[in-house]
């Protein structure tokens, strides 16, 4: 073999653990102890469960999880907080302490700044780190180009996306708090797939539930790209009839093109001007820049086309696409999703780190909506690959017969026992 | 393999076709890991309403699936999620769960419900539900220190008639008040 610098590297960790240290590039971590290095990009539902199953498989492969912050916040529940039913955040904020301490993961919280897949080498804020495999759950970033007058540095602090949870989340709830009684609220919401299909609908529910307590005289005008809802659809017409019935303007096939934060306006297909006092822009979606960056993204210029099995990226071998950022098949962009698709991962890396065979896919999403503060609605499938591709095992899943409380009694304990499978 | 002027073309096909054929159909893990996201890493449940799963008698678990599967016991979810599954994968998912640790749920409960839930535990369900609903008996399952807010859950599903009974168990548990049933799932609940 010839000896580069990762077998030379290898070679002296397997003569002595100690030279390792001397190793080191400054700040970086050169090679892995034991011989075998898998590093994973992003802290979010993806992620931390690909790096936590990683170790619960094999022990023996050390895991280096890298994320930007310290904490994660969940998108999932966030619209419970921009409608005035959660205090703060921090029911959805997970630290990662205790994942790291009891499954022997090494954290590192650096930006990502490039990935050389032919050396197997991920630069990062904090010095390069080499890898063995690599599995990156980076999430989605925007294709604000796609609308014309977004400005990505000004925009959304006027009209905030609130579609990553965190201060986006808080300003969204501020603005509506700020809000005169009798005002508009103009929500828009791009064309599929975007990241929680029913989430923007979930959030014209729970916006509606605000202004109906607080705001009454109010509207919410929702202008979606898409001919009509794209989840769980018959739910929530049924559920804003019930509860916000006159509040709630749905318009279906309303495309806004361009943004006007000076007139605080947004404009249909570049003609029809819909003015708000609030307004909340989703814009069009891609995998994030990371994914871009790193040669990740397919042809569609969006997202990243992964094996159904092993979800290894079909364009850079060595390198696991998960969560929303991947082309998964029929598994939706879902926070749930993306836990299925890191343990899927997880599995057949190993075996394939290991020489053995792999494991056909089982995936399931689940995933719940509220339509108010007590009730919600929910749907299920379960996944398998059928000729290459992952699909929804016929007669299996679909959506709650109805809105209940009940369905909201197990959305709260979704949440709390993802978020702990997440953080412990 | 033969070469033909193709050959290439002819290598590629068959090298796809082997990779697919080298996937192994979905393992138990593979398969049970799904359900984690709801029912805890390897079925320790951070509760309230999901039911662990770690521990639970084999015999319990298909049988809920086979249930949940047919519509016979009512559910939200898992009517949809159970019609997924094959019978031999219920049953690599039923096994695989009855291996892991069984884990104690940590709950504050009302001590005076516990102590109620108890006489009526002695007086009408520790034939079946033996040990203190700390072992399986037949197709009984575990119900020792389960969530609370699933066990109610059950409770309620059986007082309403929506989740059906054998005729054993509906002529024990029919005599039994609300509040009775409510006691019982704190007793068990709270059993170590």
């Amino acid at each position: 073999m010839t000896l580069d610098r990762r077998n030379f590297i290898k070679l002296l960790g397997s003569v002595s653990g100690l030279a390792m240290a001397g190793c080191a590039s400054p700040g970086g971590l050169a090679g892995p102890t034991g011989g075998r290095r898998v590093v994973v990009v992003g802290g979010g539902y993806g992620g931390t469960i690909a790096a936590k199953y990683i170790r619960m498989l094999d022990s023996s492969i050390e895991v280096v999880l890298i994320e930007r912050n310290d904490h994660y916040v969940s998108c999932p529940f966030s619209n419970l907080y921009i409608g005035g039913i959660l205090k703060d955040l921090t029911p959805l904020t997970i630290r990662y302490d205790k994942l790291v301490s009891n499954h022997g993961i090494k954290f590192m919280q650096a930006e990502v700044t490039g990935v050389d897949a032919a050396k197997k080498v991920v630069m990062t804020s904090g010095g390069d780190v080499s890898y063995d495999r690599m599995v990156v759950s980076p999430g989605i970033d925007f294709r604000f180009e796609e609308l014309q007058g977004y400005d990505p540095a000004t925009t959304p602090e006027i009209m905030p996306h609130a579609w990553k949870a965190g201060p986006q989340s808080t300003l969204l709830r501020n603005q509506l708090d700020g809000m005169k009684d009798g005002g508009t609220v103009v929500l828009s919401i791009p064309l599929g797939p975007f990241r929680c299909p029913p989430g923007p609908y979930e959030r014209a529910s729970l916006i509606a539930h605000y202004l109906k307590q607080h705001k009454p005289k109010s509207k919410i005008i929702v202008l979606d790209a898409n001919p009509d809802i794209v989840s769980k659809g018959p739910l929530f017409k049924k559920g804003w009839k019930k509860h916000y019935d006159g509040m709630i303007d749905y318009r279906g096939a309303k495309k806004v093109t361009v943004v006007d934060t000076k007139n605080m306006s947004v404009q249909v297909e570049g003609i029809e001007p819909v003015h708000g006092d609030v307004i909340n822009v989703i814009p069009p979606q891609r995998a994030a820049d990371l994914a871009v960056h790193a040669g990740l993204v397919g042809p569609d210029k969006k997202w990243c086309p992964v094996d159904a099995t092993t979800f290894e990226s079909t364009l850079r071998k060595g390198i696991h696409v998960i969560g929303d950022a991947s082309i998964a098949g029929a598994m939706p962009k879902s926070g749930y999703s993306a836990n299925s698709e890191a343990k899927v991962c997880a599995i057949n890396l190993v075996a394939m780190m290991n020489g053995k065979e792999v494991t056909e896919l089982s995936g399931i999403n689940t995933c719940y909506s509220f339509i108010t503060n007590k009730e919600a609605v929910s749907v299920a499938a379960v996944y398998k690959v059928a000729a290459g591709n992952i699909v929804s095992v016929p007669n299996s899943g679909g959506v709650s017969p109805d809105l209940s409380e009940l369905e909201a009694v197990y959305a709260e304990s979704w949440l709390r026992n993802i978020l702990t499978e997440m953080s412990t | 393999m033969k070469i033909r002027r193709d050959g290439w073309v002819v290598a590629a096909g068959l090298l796809a076709l082997s990779t697919a054929a080298l996937a192994a159909p979905p393992s138990a893990a593979m398969l049970s890991n799904a359900c984690a996201g709801c029912h805890g890493t390897l079925g320790a449940s951070a509760g309230p309403s999901m039911p662990s799963l770690a521990g639970q008698s084999k015999v319990s678990i298909v049988e809920s699936m086979t249930d949940f599967k047919s519509g016979a016991r009512p559910s939200s979810i898992m009517g949809r999620l159970a019609k997924g599954y094959s019978d031999a994968e219920v049953d690599a998912m039923g096994d695989f769960f009855s291996k892991q640790k069984p884990v104690m749920h940590v709950q504050s409960l009302d001590q005076a419900k516990v102590a109620r839930g108890q006489a009526v535990h002695e007086k009408s369900c520790a034939r079946c539900h033996v040990e203190d609903g700390k072992e399986p008996k037949d197709n009984s399952p575990i119900v020792a220190s389960q969530w609370l807010r699933y066990l109610q859950i059950q409770m309620d599903d059986y007082a309403s008639g929506k989740r059906k009974m054998f005729e054993n168990k509906a002529e024990k548990m029919k005599p039994l008040s609300k509040d009775d049933l409510d006691a019982a799932a704190h007793f068990y609940s709270s059993v170590k």
